[in-house]
């Protein structure tokens, strides 16, 4: 048992991710970069949260339960505006690194940052649970759920895409001023967040979660510049005469809004 | 030596794609339109192919026409390219070294979640010799202080000791020295990972079976490191002996020692490569007073020159080992002096003057790191995971962190052009991650994930 769901779950969370990674990061080394640049970021905003936190609890009563889930769920959101406010630095430092001369565009960067975040922010949740997934032991056994190991898997998954397309939508309104989208990535966030908060009961988190994640991802798509066109083109080059040249011309329309 | 003129103009002409990663031996850029009519070409290899082999006056009769042309737009144009091409090249130097690097953490971080032997405390090196089993906080602190004071001195020691016969030009010690330590690392720490990994997953070897592989893997390496050998291989080699010594400093540095350890070595690593006295930069500068490339047997190094019509490629491109010297002391004590020698020494490769490159050389510059940053990189990193209470966030961060140190080093590396200490930003960033993780972000990641809520 141990380390089917091991492997499986590890799957499941980081399969997109490292599909992703393999086929549009790893060939570049400039982008391999930004994924790194993006990962310290993230690390740092989650060590000022935690920091938050640390204080907060010292300095409050250890005995309260009540007191310390309020203050872990205050944790939480101060964690979450942190790591917007990070998202933000990094697309500083890439619009400033980005004077229309380097050989990746902004678009590509705020792509890899997206992807960077959730790739270590997924790492960061779920890695231990793994670990733990291999050994011996009993999941539930005092009464919490048993699929907490599958359930954080999907989770994880659907968080790493999020970060994903919160990084492109998040870049692209920055860039173009648009400060709703800003505030909708945010409040969006701090949803997902929220949306934990009611985790044993997994149809109420699970769910909402996915179909936040489908609805953002074609806000993301959007916004990157695809569109069903695209998307036709791209499947209509299965089948039918001249479909190599085909295929090329539809999948470069179809991807060429994001890797412009 | 045409060739040599010719070979240095053409290395400094791509000088903006290829010398941004150059130390400062290479001899000053001739001229810019030298570099903007090399770009315009936008393939490095491609004018380099075209430049060896021309003269200095072709070119500038050649930039002179060009000047006439529409320059404006065109500058503009081959500067984006130039900036591109350097930036490119920039980057791929940077992979050339996450990649060894990471490795080598991986391998030690793998060994010490599996094998148990090298988290269990089994006496500590001589040059460690303050317990750390003390009752008060306030002793054990002192003793880690004296360790660290002693583990220096005998590092600082060992370097001067180096430099002094490296300018005294006795050769034939320091590669005597260097076969003897490989030596050791290659057959001796082998034999004892193997032994302990076989018992860890409790896999039976026979005496001959063990003999033949331990024979073949240790004299390939001699003959990688030493002699020729595939540039993988000997990379691969390379990154094996700093992995096995990394872990015998994890199991053999008692705790406190070891970080206190870490911060003074990279402290060291700084003052020894700027100061302008340190024992690392009077290595650096007398192998570029001789046109000697440094210590090929302590660095690792990301490319080799390939020369048509010679008949071995570079082979100073090529490195062992890192330094042990094991005069009095037990089986298992080490030192690793010069393998501190050239911990500082991030730098690239300079192409050897001394032979000549004809015009289809395929120069890979490549960047050179010494294999005590590797080593120091993954103690850090092993230390972590071998500590960390069995969390791995704190490992993941310490390698993030040192990856960034690493990156940011050899941004600095890019913009100064001379060698710089790789140890003081990335061991910085690690121990900071290290004991910030460990201590703040560890509970509360537990307790997020404990109520299975994600942030």
């Amino acid at each position: 048992m141990g380390a089917a769901v091991f492997f499986g779950c590890a799957g499941i969370a980081f399969g997109p991710a490292l599909a992703l990674f393999l086929l549009t990061v790893a060939a570049e080394p400039l982008r391999v970069i930004v994924l790194v640049a993006g990962a310290f970021f993230w690390l740092v905003s989650l060590l000022l949260a935690s920091l938050i936190w640390f204080v907060s609890v010292h300095l409050s009563d250890r005995e309260d339960a009540k007191l310390q889930y309020s203050l872990l769920i205050f944790g939480a959101a101060v964690s979450v505006l942190l790591q917007e406010a990070f998202r933000k630095a990094d697309e500083g430092l890439a619009t400033i690194s980005e004077d229309g001369r380097s050989p990746i565009s902004l678009r590509q960067m705020a792509y890899v940052s997206g992807l960077s975040f959730g790739i270590i922010s997924g790492v960061f949740s779920v890695i231990n649970i793994l670990a733990d997934s291999i050994g011996p032991g009993i999941v539930g056994i005092h009464g919490d759920s048993p699929y907490y190991f599958i359930t954080s898997a999907f989770l994880t998954m659907a968080l790493v895409l999020l970060h994903t397309f919160w990084g492109v939508i998040f870049f692209d309104a920055c860039e173009r001023r648009r400060y709703w989208c800003l505030g909708l990535v945010v409040a969006s966030h701090l949803l997902t967040s929220g949306l934990t908060f009611l985790n044993p009961w997994y149809e109420a988190s699970l769910v909402p979660i996915f179909i936040l994640t489908l609805l953002t991802g074609l806000w993301a798509f959007l916004t990157a510049g695809g569109s069903f066109r695209n998307v036709l083109k791209c499947l209509s080059c299965k089948g039918g005469a001249g479909r190599e040249g085909r295929a090329t011309e539809g999948v470069t329309a179809a991807t060429r809004g994001l890797f412009r | 030596m045409i060739t040599f003129m010719n070979n240095s103009d053409s290395e400094e002409e791509p000088c903006n794609e290829r010398t941004s990663l150059m130390s400062a031996e290479s001899p000053p850029v001739p001229s810019y339109q030298d570099g903007l009519q090399a770009s315009e070409a936008g393939e490095a290899q491609a004018h380099r192919k075209r430049r060896t082999g021309s003269s200095r006056s072709p070119n500038n009769t050649a930039d002179g026409d060009m000047s006439d042309l529409g320059v404006p737009v065109r500058e503009s144009a081959l500067e984006n390219e130039e900036e591109e091409v350097t930036l490119k090249y920039g980057a791929k130097h940077v992979i050339m070294l996450f990649v060894p690097v990471t490795l080598c953490m991986i391998v030690v971080v793998a060994t010490i979640k599996s094998v148990r032997f090298y988290t269990e405390k089994n006496g500590q090196l001589i040059y460690t010799p303050f317990s750390e089993d003390t009752p008060s906080v306030g002793q054990r602190l002192l003793n880690s202080v004296l360790n660290t004071i002693i583990m220096i001195s005998v590092i600082v020691v060992m370097t001067v000791f180096l430099v002094l016969l490296y300018k005294y030009r006795c050769y034939k010690f320091i590669h005597g020295w260097l076969i003897l330590s490989s030596l050791m690392l290659l057959f001796l720490f082998t034999y004892i990972y193997l032994g302990e990994v076989l018992k860890t997953y409790n896999v039976a070897m026979d005496y001959p079976t063990l003999f033949l592989v331990i024979w073949n893997f240790g004299a390939v390496g001699m003959i990688c490191i030493h002699w020729k050998g595939p540039l993988q291989l000997q990379q691969a080699y390379l990154i094996m002996i700093s992995a096995l010594m990394a872990l015998v400093f994890i199991k053999y540095l008692p705790e406190w020692s070891a970080w206190v350890i870490l911060g003074a070595i990279s402290i060291y690593d700084l003052m020894a490569v700027l100061c302008p006295k340190g024992p690392l930069r009077m290595l650096v500068e007398t192998a570029q007073e001789r046109n000697e490339p440094i210590f090929p047997a302590l660095i690792y190094s990301s490319a080799m020159i390939w020369t048509v019509g010679m008949a071995k490629p570079d082979t100073a491109a090529g490195g062992p080992s890192h330094q042990t010297w094991d005069a009095a002391e037990e089986g298992r004590e080490n030192h690793s002096s010069p393998s501190h020698a050239d911990s500082g020494m991030l730098e690239t490769r300079s192409p050897v003057p001394t032979r000549p490159i004809t015009s289809f050389e395929e120069e890979e510059r490549g960047v050179k790191l010494g294999l005590g940053d590797f080593i120091f990189y993954s103690v850090l990193v092993g230390k972590a995971a071998a500590t960390a209470s069995g969390d791995w966030n704190t490992t993941l961060a310490c390698f993030v962190a040192i990856l960034i140190g690493l990156c940011l080093t050899l941004l600095l590396l890019a913009v100064f052009k001379k060698a710089l200490p790789a140890l003081p930003i990335s061991i910085t960033f690690g121990l900071v991650f290290y004991f910030s993780t460990d201590n703040l972000v560890r509970p509360f990641m537990d307790t997020l994930a404990f109520h299975q809520l994600y942030i």
